[in-house]
């Protein structure tokens, strides 16, 4: 834009604060920083753990001393010394928590400031929450009224205590634990998440959702989310993050696990706003993910994430597609502003007959952040009648800030059906006076034509999520144009 | 209603107005003939506030505020209106809601809170009935897959929203067949009325036939050099532009 103003603007919004730079004053029981057998047997045994829960995690570290770091991203950062971190931070407080009252009233402040007042969720929305913090699950609300249709949502440690059997079956069969460094790291020293089981036929009446926030210095969170609807279920889960400001660097190396059985649909919605560094690129998270969902026949599994937050996103919530007939989807919102980096997409592992895939990825980059989408698309020899349609949109909001696209297809079957749009535009000045002119100001100008532009994406979030996300869609890009 | 004194704008450091001298009173509808690139255009353009242009010098003063001293939002809060030669296509925000926070920024200028769902609709229904909209247009992104005809219809529909005091309407017949030429200025003949003033930018005198104005004047190489009533547009048709250069040098 050829606004005199450009840099005025542009420092106005690096002068930003994160909104949600709050700490929370808890006493927190801490383990010294540093990564050896000793301290996975020390989070094993703090959790209560069985031993072949120890001997899994062990196994793990095992292997994640083999591997390397990743750095085929598209993505420039100091990698972590993963001995100065520490691995294990609980708030102190009583662990049995009979109602919404015995919950620490610190904590409890730090979920107003979040907005998520599990009293009111009860009351408002109809969510039931599994509220994450450093990675000790705090409160799961609606417990009751889920176990009458024999529904399990609970945090990982009380699945691993109460469900053995679901969770020695189900645990590392998507993501196996070798998958990738962060998934090998994450099953070694994973310190909470949630487990969700919804039975054969059953049709989950509320939304499931997460809240993950990172609140001690110096920790990493390693959630560990396993989601399985039985045949024919229905779920749909909501996940959120936000985490406090921080100079330092903070590590987030989460592993998602998604079991579709025959006939099943998950819909697993992510609004992502961890602190994303400050406008020089210090401090902010690592956000480094391993999503992975498995679809039986006819079953579908749909994930859809707006990303806001983090100073670097290495993630790639994919799809095997291993029954036939099923479905698998991936909406995406990414947005990137001042030193942020992105690299973000979706895998389509087409191993069924008549599989289908649908690949919606928006990507907007402000200040000068990057932006990349990565993603694959893989139809094996097996899947006759494969489909895969993919659309992957750029919108650049400066000059300085940069859009990437790296689309992988691999096709071993002919009668395969892949098609794949990509566009990359600058944001209209056009636009933006046109608004103008109407009355509408700067501001709400961006917002509008931003949220028009994320519009695919953001129609697939459940009413309370979208208007969150718009939101946050607004807040993330405030004077951003240049 | 609008004074504009010595108007001068340049591109860059092309001058494009060289001292550009109107008034327009309350009620009034002044039309601007002249040829291409004889600056049409850009006026419209620095009146509504488009920062791509600079101005030089002169001074517009719209009901005895500075309008050059207010940005493009504010001159739109105030009652000024711009029907865009090229209506801009929005994907993603239906023109409802386009409308609506168009409508709420206005209210919020004047101390009103953001108007009620119900009136909003009754009024769009109210408004749309006078340009022919209907409702899959209402409905649909903002001017995204309209045809010419109906992103000018919607440019009628926003002012008729917006019930500005003050319009300008930049080349509004381009690209019209006569069918939807005689909708948007029906629209428009609505609309006249003793407070509103309507400066009508056109090539061609065939839009003066539907909207009559009361005053007619020939912009050439940035100035107004002539000014009459209505027969000066046919006088126009009749003899081109080539006439008036002749006559203004001699």
């Amino acid at each position: 834009m050829a606004y005199d103003g450009k840099d005025k603007v542009l420092e106005e919004v690096t002068g930003k604060s994160y909104e949600f730079g709050f700490t929370t004053d808890i006493e927190s029981d801490k383990a010294p920083p540093g990564l050896n057998e000793g301290i996975i047997r020390l989070i094993s045994s703090k959790k209560e753990e069985p031993q072949w829960m120890l001997d899994w995690r062990l196994e793990a570290f095992a292997v994640w001393q083999k591997m390397e770091e990743p750095d085929w991203p598209h993505l420039q950062y100091k990698k972590p010394d993963y001995q100065a971190i520490c691995y294990y931070a609980a708030p102190k407080q009583k662990k049995q928590l009979g109602s919404m009252d015995d919950v620490d009233p610190e904590m409890r402040k730090t979920m107003e400031k979040l907005g998520i007042s599990l009293e009111e969720q009860k009351r408002l929305s109809g969510v039931a929450v599994d509220f994450v913090m450093d990675s000790v699950s705090v409160a799961t609300s609606f417990k009751k009224k889920l176990g009458e249709l024999g529904i399990i949502f609970c945090s990982m440690s009380e699945a691993v205590k109460e469900h053995p059997k679901l969770i020695r079956k189900y645990l590392g069969s998507v993501v196996p634990t070798k998958d990738n460094f962060f998934s090998a790291l994450n099953a070694a020293v994973f310190t909470d998440g949630s487990f969700c089981y919804i039975p054969k036929g059953v049709r989950c009446p509320m939304e499931l959702s997460t809240y993950f926030r990172i609140n001690e210095s110096g920790t990493g969170q390693f959630e560990r989310t396993l989601v399985v609807a039985d045949e024919s279920s229905y779920v749909s889960y909501l996940e959120g993050c936000t985490a406090p400001q921080r100079d330092e660097n903070q590590l987030h190396a989460a592993v998602v696990e998604l079991v579709a059985l025959d006939e099943a649909e998950i819909k697993y919605s992510t609004v992502q706003n961890w602190y994303p560094g400050d406008a020089e690129g210090k401090g902010g998270v690592f956000n480094f993910v391993t999503k992975r969902g498995i679809c039986h026949r006819r079953s579908k599994i749909s994930w859809t994430q707006v990303e806001t937050g983090s100073a670097v996103t290495w993630k790639y919530p994919s799809c095997i597609l291993k029954g036939d007939h099923s479905v698998g989807e991936f909406y995406s919102v990414a947005v990137t502003n001042n030193a942020q980096q992105a690299d973000t997409g979706t895998k389509m592992i087409h191993l069924g007959k008549n599989t289908h895939s649908t690949i919606i990825s928006k990507g907007i980059s402000a200040g000068k952040s990057h932006n990349s989408y990565r993603g694959l698309v893989q139809i094996m020899p097996s899947a006759d009648n494969a489909r895969n349609f993919s659309q992957c949109d750029s919108l650049l909001m400066t000059d300085t800030s940069g859009a990437h696209t790296f689309p992988y297809i691999e096709v071993k079957n002919p009668t395969a059906k892949v098609e794949h749009e990509a566009t990359t535009s600058k944001i209209g000045e056009d636009q933006i006076f046109y608004c103008l002119q109407r009355g509408i100001d700067e501001e709400q100008a961006i917002s509008l034509i931003v949220n028009g532009y994320a519009k695919e994406v953001l129609n697939q979030l459940p009413m309370e999520f979208a208007v969150e996300a718009q939101k946050l869609l607004s807040i993330s890009l405030e004077g951003s144009v240049g | 209603m609008v004074n504009i004194k010595e108007l001068q704008a340049s591109i860059g450091d092309t001058p494009i107005l060289k001292g550009l001298n109107l008034e327009i009173k309350p009620g009034e509808v002044h039309a601007i003939m002249g040829p291409n690139g004889a600056g049409k255009s850009t006026l419209a353009s620095v009146l509504a506030g488009r920062e791509h242009y600079a101005v030089k010098g002169g001074s517009v003063d719209f009901d005895g505020q500075d309008l050059l001293d207010m940005d493009a939002t504010e001159r739109a809060r105030s009652g000024l209106f711009l029907a865009f030669q090229y209506p801009v296509e929005i994907p993603g925000v239906s023109n409802i809601n386009f409308m609506r926070a168009a409508i709420n920024g206005k209210r919020e200028h004047q101390g009103l809170e953001p108007i009620k769902g119900k009136d909003f609709l009754s009024l769009v229904k109210e408004k749309s009935s006078l340009v022919e909209l209907d409702g899959r247009l209402r409905n649909r992104s903002v001017n995204e897959g309209f045809s010419g005809g109906e992103k000018k219809r919607n440019e009628i529909f926003q002012m008729a929203m917006l019930e500005p005091r003050f319009a300008v309407l930049d080349e509004t017949d381009s690209g019209l067949d006569i069918d939807a030429l005689r909708i948007v200025a029906s629209g428009v003949n609505a609309m006249r009325s003793p407070e509103r003033s309507f400066l009508v930018i056109t090539h061609y005198q065939r839009l003066l036939d539907y909207i009559v104005p009361d005053f007619v004047h020939v912009l050439v190489d940035g100035k107004i050099v002539m000014s009459g009533d209505k027969d000066l547009a046919l006088k126009l048709e009749d003899k081109g532009y080539d006439w008036i250069k002749e006559e203004t040098i001699a």
